[in-house]
């Protein structure tokens, strides 16, 4: 049936049972310097704390939708804005360490440094000496969906104006913003000298991705990943989004799916009104303000039928590749497009979800 | 032409080591007229092109002679812009330097005027770009460059550029002992964050700061990777940190002793030495490549070392694992050297990684059992002992699956034995440590009880893959082999590991290696009942006089299968009852109707150890050698007497498994003989 981007895990229905995370095994006599010799067992057995509820990449059968927007009221309107309406690769992050708020000035410098010497490499003798580039880490405030969250953070690449003039702005050309949504699981079961932002989201060259990933990667020995949604997310998306009230900018409800010809894969778009969509999910959805894989699978059936009766074509036999709807769109390759700060925190916090559970 | 010619040194310029501007520079040499040496035929008309080029060359000469002196007299700030004289004079410098390159004398004087912050920044770019040695470059420019660069004439991009071209062409300076006197100003200006963060430079002086670290003070920005890729961190102490950083100093007012950077250690005294003030790595990934700092890790009580090599490795192995990219065959070679390394180090450390655990866990349904096999097996036998429910749906049935439809069984076999062997270990290793250590070791609320249930599941595991494997492939001797070697490991748990822990092979087993057609099978399988036998009659012992090991006991059923076994092969070999006295209800017990049915002559001692069929061989050869002259082989001339010499000649013929299984098991003092079953405590 359907074939999933990653490799589809097996998944297991009971998540209700109560998990031993936050547990620390680690009961071991230690000498005063800190120096154990009798440990033998710490790299297979002093991590299972850490496994928590999500063995083995499992998703869960039921989501809570955050019905209002979460931002807090600090929050910096401006740069909540420049996140809306681009398009965002996804990665994950792995906990950072030693990564320090108080020190973003001085990491700007450092990065700085790194991507001009990373951009001039191979060059001996060259024209243009100063590329002109600045890189500015700065916090998001206001991007939680809990207290404990660790604030976002952005960081812009921009190049200096060339224009002579004193007030002339610098041009970004390249940001990235990493978050960590409603993280409380991961969070608790790190120590201190982690950060964790597992979400990241970048918007430019590709190779600016490299370089900054790189030098987190080579600073705070953390891992990226891309990210990639699966058909199963995708749904969870199509079903969670469309079951959001919006009020203004509306949009069809588009689901694309691939079917793999030859030579050249079929895609089949499927438009669908927002209000009768809405009125479909509102039949399925049982609970308000929750969400049910049995819903979810529930819903896109009838979407399935309802186009099979039309073109006889069963849509369940191919792959959900992207999903539009006026919250939000995603594509299973790892894109996203927020499109309301209403619903900023709620579409974060799904993609934290998803992207802690690849650090899993 | 004439300047070239009288370079101070011309041996000098054949030594230049860097390829492409000597390669280019001796190919101009070679065109060039004087130095071309060419038979007398040609030589008149190679002579007048000569002249004809000399002509032009001469002109062109006086013309950067002009510009060397235009240039040479300049004492105060001339702009570029309606300046045409200096546009010509440029120009001119620029045309040749490309054609030609540059004398010693013309390289002096440019870039004494590019330094000297009289021309315009344009200006100077220009001409430090054109700056093409011909032959070498005098050291005395250079050091005249530098005290320049002192005195700040010139702007900061053009300083830039001119240690950029120094860099390049370095090795055609003619002397460089004056040169490395300047050093100190070198390493001075790369604190300035303009001309320090040069990717040159500091490729270059990481490098140092690898070898010397104590020579290198300055921070450094680390060396990339573009892609995630397989390229294991190189193991260095952070200095880009600053969080990390300040934590190092702070430590150091505490400890009042300097960190001991990871580039040096070399040696294990020095890690013994070092130990209380070693740095660690920025990526803990590089220890995988350091014996030196694995054994330091490995007695380090820091939780975050092992998230982060947890997280490193976790990640790695998603990311680069092979049978998730559809254009693997490129990546193949670079996994399989990274789980070489991660198996190599779990060998070293004696302990499986989780984060490898998982990535088994989750990548072995999807393995296609091929794809860096030999690898991923062994990473398996690593894996830590949990509880078989959470083991076999993971684990052991992905396995299962490709086992059956493997042409090549027995490498999987051999697979699943070493990983009974590991866990085996681990229990031993268990069973000796102390109980407060012990209750560390199991923290996924495991006992020993459960443990040990754990190991024998998987040995009756193992035992149904065999059954259904020798079905599926005729009992294959080869295969049986691999089997019954297992099962050598097996029932000596109880006296080899002190484990009170005794599986009897299936019937699946058991019986086909009975009735096997092949000595060697028999042989093991009669050497495997002997120990078995062993073991309980020890496990029997120490119960009696209450020596039991950890308060365990064998089942009454252990013995009950175990006599179920020893009657039916007694039977089957030795009293001559085939098919009668096998009580076990899925062996190989027969109606006497059925048999009758049958037809085939003397059923019933068809599986002695002369009818045998995996014995028959012997018994032939036997009659040949005791009877040359009677041809009707006659198998009921071995009798009485004979049965012993029979029974002393199989024995010789190396068929010691049944030589002990016999002696042990068969009382032959008493008639008749009888079996010596055993019976539970």
């Amino acid at each position: 049936m359907r074939r999933s981007g990653r490799p589809s895990l097996r998944r297991r229905q009971d998540m209700d049972t109560p998990d031993s995370g936050g547990k620390t095994p680690l009961g071991r006599k230690t000498a005063e310097t800190g120096i154990n010799f009798t440990s033998s067992t710490r790299f297979s057995r002093g991590l299972t704390f850490i496994r928590g509820h999500t063995l083995f990449g499992q998703s869960p059968t039921r989501r809570i939708i955050p019905q209002t927007s979460l931002l807090q009221e600090n929050a910096d309107s401006q740069k909540i804005a420049f996140l809306l309406r681009k398009q965002w690769t996804l990665y994950s992050v792995t906990p950072m360490y030693k990564f320090s708020y108080d020190n973003l000035k001085e990491y700007s410098r450092l990065l700085s440094a790194f991507v001009a010497a990373e951009k001039q490499k191979g060059l001996a003798v060259e024209v243009g000496n100063d590329l002109g580039i600045k890189v500015t880490l700065s916090t998001i405030l206001g991007l939680k969906g809990t207290d404990q969250d660790q604030v976002a953070i952005l960081v812009q690449i921009a190049s200096r104006s060339q224009l002579p003039f004193e007030n002339a702005e610098d041009k970004v050309v390249w940001s990235g913003w990493f978050c960590c949504i409603s993280g409380d699981d991961l969070l608790e079961s790190v120590p201190e000298d982690f950060t964790c932002l597992s979400l990241f989201l970048a918007n430019g060259a590709e190779s600016y991705t490299a370089i900054v990933g790189s030098w987190f990667q080579k600073t705070f020995d953390c891992y990226f990943s891309r990210l990639t949604i699966s058909p199963l997310n995708l749904a969870w998306m199509a079903a969670m989004w469309t079951g959001c009230k919006v009020d203004s900018h509306i949009a069809a409800t588009e689901l694309v799916f691939s079917v793999p010809c030859i030579p050249q894969s079929l895609d089949i778009s499927y438009a669908i009104h927002p209000e009768d969509a809405k009125a479909l999910w509102d039949t399925v959805q049982k609970t308000p303000g929750e969400v049910t894989q049995e819903e979810v699978n529930l819903f896109m059936d009838c979407l399935y039928s309802h186009f099979h009766r039309h073109f006889k074509i069963h849509l369940s036999a191919t792959r959900l590749v992207k999903v539009s709807t006026s919250i939000a769109s995603a594509h299973c390759d790892g894109n996203i497009k927020i499109l309301h700060s209403k619903h900023l925190i709620g579409v974060l916090m799904l993609l934290t979800e998803l992207a802690i559970s690849q650090i899993q | 032409m004439q300047q070239r010619e009288n370079a101070k040194n011309p041996k000098q310029a054949l030594q230049v080591r860097q390829s492409s501007l000597s390669a280019w520079q001796i190919g101009a040499r070679t065109a060039g007229p004087k130095t071309v040496h060419l038979k007398s035929a040609q030589k008149h008309e190679k002579e007048k092109q000569q002249s004809a080029s000399e002509q032009a060359g001469s002109s062109t000469q006086n013309h950067l002679e002009q510009a060397l002196t235009y240039f040479e007299r300049v004492k105060d700030y001339i702009p570029l812009r309606k300046n045409e004289v200096l546009q010509k004079h440029l120009a001119t410098v620029e045309s040749i330097a490309l054609q030609r390159g540059l004398s010693p004398e013309g390289l002096n004087v440019l870039l004494n005027v590019a330094l000297s912050g009289h021309l315009a920044d344009t200006v100077n770019s220009r001409i430090l770009k054109c700056l093409i040695p011909a032959s070498v470059i005098a050291e005395s420019s250079v050091v005249s460059a530098v005290s320049w660069l002192c005195v700040g004439k010139c702007s900061g991009s053009t300083q830039l550029l001119f240690l950029r071209w120094l860099i390049a062409m370095f090795d055609f300076i003619d002397h460089k002992e004056k040169l490395h006197a300047l050093y100190g100003f070198f390493f001075c200006s790369l604190q300035d964050e303009k001309l320090g963060m040069q990717p040159h430079l500091q490729a270059l002086l990481s490098l140092y700061k690898l070898f010397c670290p104590e020579l290198v003070s300055i921070t450094l920005p680390a060396k990339m990777k573009v892609r995630n890729g397989l390229i294991l961190p190189a193991c260095s102490t952070d200095t880009n940190n600053p969080a990390r950083s300040k934590e190092i100093n702070h430590v150091d007012i505490l400890s009042h002793s300097e960190s001991f950077p990871v580039e040096q250690l070399h040696t294990f005294s020095q890690l013994l030495q070092n130990i209380h003030r070693l740095e660690f790595p920025s990526q803990m990934g590089s220890v995988l490549r350091n014996s030196l700092l694995l054994h330091y890790i490995n007695c380090v009580k820091d939780e975050s070392i092992y998230l982060r090599l947890y997280y490193w490795m976790g990640q790695t192995l998603q990311e680069e694992c092979t049978w998730y990219k559809l254009d693997n065959q490129q990546y193949e070679e670079e996994f399989k050297d990274f789980l070489d390394i991660v198996y190599k180090t779990e060998c070293f450390l004696q302990e499986g990684f989780s984060s490898c655990e998982e990535f088994l866990y989750k990548s072995l349904p999807l393995w296609d059992g091929f794809c860096c096999r030999s690898q991923i097996l062994r990473l398996v036998s690593w894996i830590p002992l949990s509880s078989f429910s959470e083991m076999k749906p993971h684990l052991c049935e992905p396995l299962a699956q490709l086992f059956f439809t493997s042409s090549l069984y027995f490498k999987v076999i051999q697979v699943l034995l070493s990983f009974c062997l590991t866990l085996l270990c681990i229990l031993k290793l268990m069973s000796c440590v102390n109980v407060v250590c012990f209750s560390d070791c199991c923290s996924r609320n495991t006992t020993l009880s459960g443990l040990l249930n754990s190991v024998a599941e998987l040995i009756h595991f193992v035992g149904w893959i065999s059954t259904v494997a020798l079905r599926l492939e005729n009992n294959a001797t080869f295969l049986m082999y691999f089997i019954l070697d297992f099962y050598e490991t097996v029932c000596d748990v109880y006296l080899k590991y002190n484990l009170p822990l005794l599986v009897m092979p299936p019937p699946g087993v058991f019986y086909p290696a009975l009735l096997s057609m092949d000595s060697v099978s028999l042989n093991q399988l009669c050497y495997i009942m002997y120990r078995y036998r062993t073991n309980l009659v020890a496990a029997k012992e120490n119960e009696l006089i209450k020596k039991t090991i950890l308060q365990f006991k064998f089942s009454s059923q252990t013995y009950q299968e175990y006599n179920q076994y020893i009657m039916a092969m007694v039977g089957c070999l030795w009293t001559s009852s085939a098919f009668q006295k096998d009580i076990h209800p899925q062996g190989i017990r027969l109606d006497p109707e059925v048999l009758k049915k049958t037809r085939v002559q003397e059923v019933r001692s068809s599986f002695n150890i002369v009818h045998h069929p995996a014995l028959m061989g012997y018994a032939i050869l036997f009659l040949q050698q005791a009877w040359p002259e009677d041809k009707t082989l006659n198998f009921n001339l071995i009798k009485g007497r004979r049965w012993n010499w029979y029974l002393e000649y199989l024995y010789m013929q190396g068929l010691q498994g049944l030589k002990l299984f016999i002696e042990s098991s068969i009382n032959r003092v008493s008639q008749p003989c009888y079996i010596l079953i055993l019976t539970s405590p």
